[in-house]
């Protein structure tokens, strides 16, 4: 996963204010957290020095439809799915015990995790975790992904 | 009450799985993984009937097969991984009648291990005694993580057992042994990850034997002592262990005596069970069938006229092929011209070829008669046998109308 460093080193660092934001520092830490685009960062689209780090920065922040309201992003292209997160997923395992948690299908409608035509979807984000008030950094799904196909931002 | 399918996809035969059918097709599979999805959605590029690329109805496909079949001095029946048991029955009777040299893809695949099993030289346990009850799981030269994606989180590792209630936060420890870190290896943690060098397996054995034995563990390729103790101290403190044994061991091994050895000791010091990672979702199934009945479980050849068997390895695919012994083949879900080498598989072309299968593949492409079958556990129901020997019963999904290959096989039988 990106930090906000490297995407800063591929930033123009002019300062620019085009984009909205008061520094290249300020853009980096929204584009890590998806808030905004790469092509909202408008000489670093334009310019011909910059098409490099274009390129570059568009590989690192995979495209994302739906981040949710946690952060959570599954890559669909990565996920084989195994199904590892929906069984380690102590949300999973508290609301479906004899489904999800045993390593079955899961029968509960309030899991987070379920393996729909191969691939992971996430849905009652506000179940998970690192949602809400008391929130923690569980990375129980991040830890058992063999392919990295989740990732928080 | 939701329905649930068994997946076809591998030998985990996960039976929890839904589908969404429409039109007669099905659109939507849930809890599968990647693979079983892609089975369960058929094939992209379905097979045609024909009898020397020419257009044909089952019918003829057939009368011509067994043609083939009753003409052929030595003909080798070969495939079986992908077909239902009562399909493997016929395929074995049809090479008891016509002398045939019969095989599938454990010959050169976890073949030696359920040999050992099926002669009780090894103590194994079912995939439901590992989510119950395991709590060290080595995967050696396996990479469940790409050949059966929902190993860990059905049964060996991730989820919920009646003795394993805490899963595998506290209650499981998992360690890959294998030459390179696989995805499988890195679910597994670095500190439980031993990686050793290409075709060492045995001697690492021997050094993990010496280290169990409180000797100082050598080896050649100057593995860390203390990691080889530590892994030793781990294996002892196992209440119950499995070693699930992947291709890259079966391959890395002449012969099986380290293995045993090493599973008597573990057996010594605490209580282990060794579980074949078999890749096609029947192909436990025809040894065992073809062990029933003739006491071996792959590689034989039946004489035509008493009805004796050989068994040995100049009757498996690959050397019956390599001495150009046999005079026609009939091959059954499997594609032998993409998966054997080329020098050897070559011949193939140069003999009258069957083919039954539901897809298209290279071998089709080269074969006198092509028959197209029901996929089976999607098109067809049958009985099939887990990687661990469990029998499980494949659900009809969807309608086709092609035959199964059991038909197929048992019309090809009764005209021979």
């Amino acid at each position: 996963m990106a930090n906000v460093m490297e995407i800063y080193q591929l930033l123009p660092k002019t300062n620019c204010k085009e984009c909205g934001k008061s520094t290249c520092m300020a853009f980096a830490v929204d584009l890590l957290a998806r808030k905004v685009k790469v092509d909202d960062c408008i000489p670093l689209v334009n310019e011909e020095k910059y098409k490099d780090n274009y390129e570059k920065l568009s590989e690192i922040i995979a495209p994302v439809g739906d981040v949710t309201e946690t952060g959570l992003i599954v890559h669909d292209d990565k996920c084989i799915g195994c199904g590892n997160c929906v069984v380690a997923c102590p949300v999973n395992v508290a609301n479906d015990p004899q489904g999800a948690g045993s390593g079955k299908a899961p029968t509960s409608d309030k899991v987070i995790f379920k393996v729909e035509d191969g691939v992971v979807k996430a849905r009652n984000v506000e179940e998970c975790r690192r949602f809400g008030e008391n929130k923690i950094l569980c990375v129980a799904c991040i830890d058992t992904c063999p392919t990295k196909a989740i990732e928080f931002v | 009450m939701t329905e649930y399918y068994v997946c076809p996809g591998c030998a985990l035969l996960c039976d929890d799985i839904e589908v969404e059918i429409e039109d007669g097709k099905v659109t939507k599979v849930n809890s599968a993984c990647r693979k079983g999805v892609a089975r369960m959605k058929g094939c992209s590029d379905p097979m045609e009937c024909t009898v020397d690329d020419e257009k044909t109805d089952v019918d003829a496909a057939i009368t011509k097969a067994a043609d083939i079949l009753r003409e052929a001095k030595d003909p080798l029946i070969f495939g079986h991984g992908n077909s239902s048991s009562q399909a493997q029955q016929l395929s074995i009777d049809i090479a008891k009648r016509t002398g045939a040299y019969l095989d599938d893809t454990s010959s050169f695949c976890q073949g030696p291990i359920i040999e050992a099993i099926l002669q009780d030289k090894l103590k194994t346990c079912t995939l439901d005694d590992i989510r119950h009850k395991a709590d060290v799981i080595v995967f050696w030269g396996a990479d469940p993580s790409n050949s059966h994606p929902r190993h860990l989180s059905r049964y060996s590792y991730f989820p919920r057992g009646n003795e394993r209630q805490r899963g595998w936060e506290e209650d499981r420890t998992a360690i890959a042994i294998d030459i390179r870190k696989s995805d499988t290896a890195e679910i597994c943690g670095q500190s439980n990850f031993y990686r050793i060098p290409m075709a060492a397996d045995a001697e690492f054995m021997e050094a993990l034997v010496s280290a169990l034995s409180g000797k100082v563990p050598k080896t050649s390729f100057d593995f860390d002592k203390k990691k080889i103790l530590q892994l030793a101290n781990v294996l002892k403190k196992a209440k119950f262990g499995v070693i699930c044994v992947g291709l890259g061991l079966v391959y890395s091994l002449d012969e099986l005596e380290p293995l045993f050895i090493l599973m008597d000791k573990l057996n010594e010091v605490s209580s282990f069970h060794l579980l074949p990672m078999v890749g096609q979702y029947n192909m436990r199934g025809f040894n065992q069938n073809l062990f029933d009945k003739t006491g071996y479980i792959n590689r034989v050849k039946f004489d035509g006229e008493d009805n004796s068997v050989k068994h040995g390895a100049d009757f498996s695919v690959i050397e019956s092929l390599r001495n150009r012994s046999v005079d026609a083949a009939l091959i059954i879900g499997s594609d032998p011209l993409s998966s054997l080498p080329l020098s050897v598989a070559r011949y193939l072309a140069e003999i009258p070829l069957i083919t039954i299968d539901p897809c298209r593949n290279l071998t089709a492409t080269k074969s006198t008669v092509t028959i197209p079958c029901a996929l089976s556990g999607v098109e067809a129901g049958g009985t099939a046998m887990r990687m661990d020997g469990v029998e499980v019963e494949l659900k009809k999904v969807i309608d086709t109308d092609n035959l199964t290959d059991e038909e197929i096989l048992r019309r090809i039988k009764e005209a021979i």
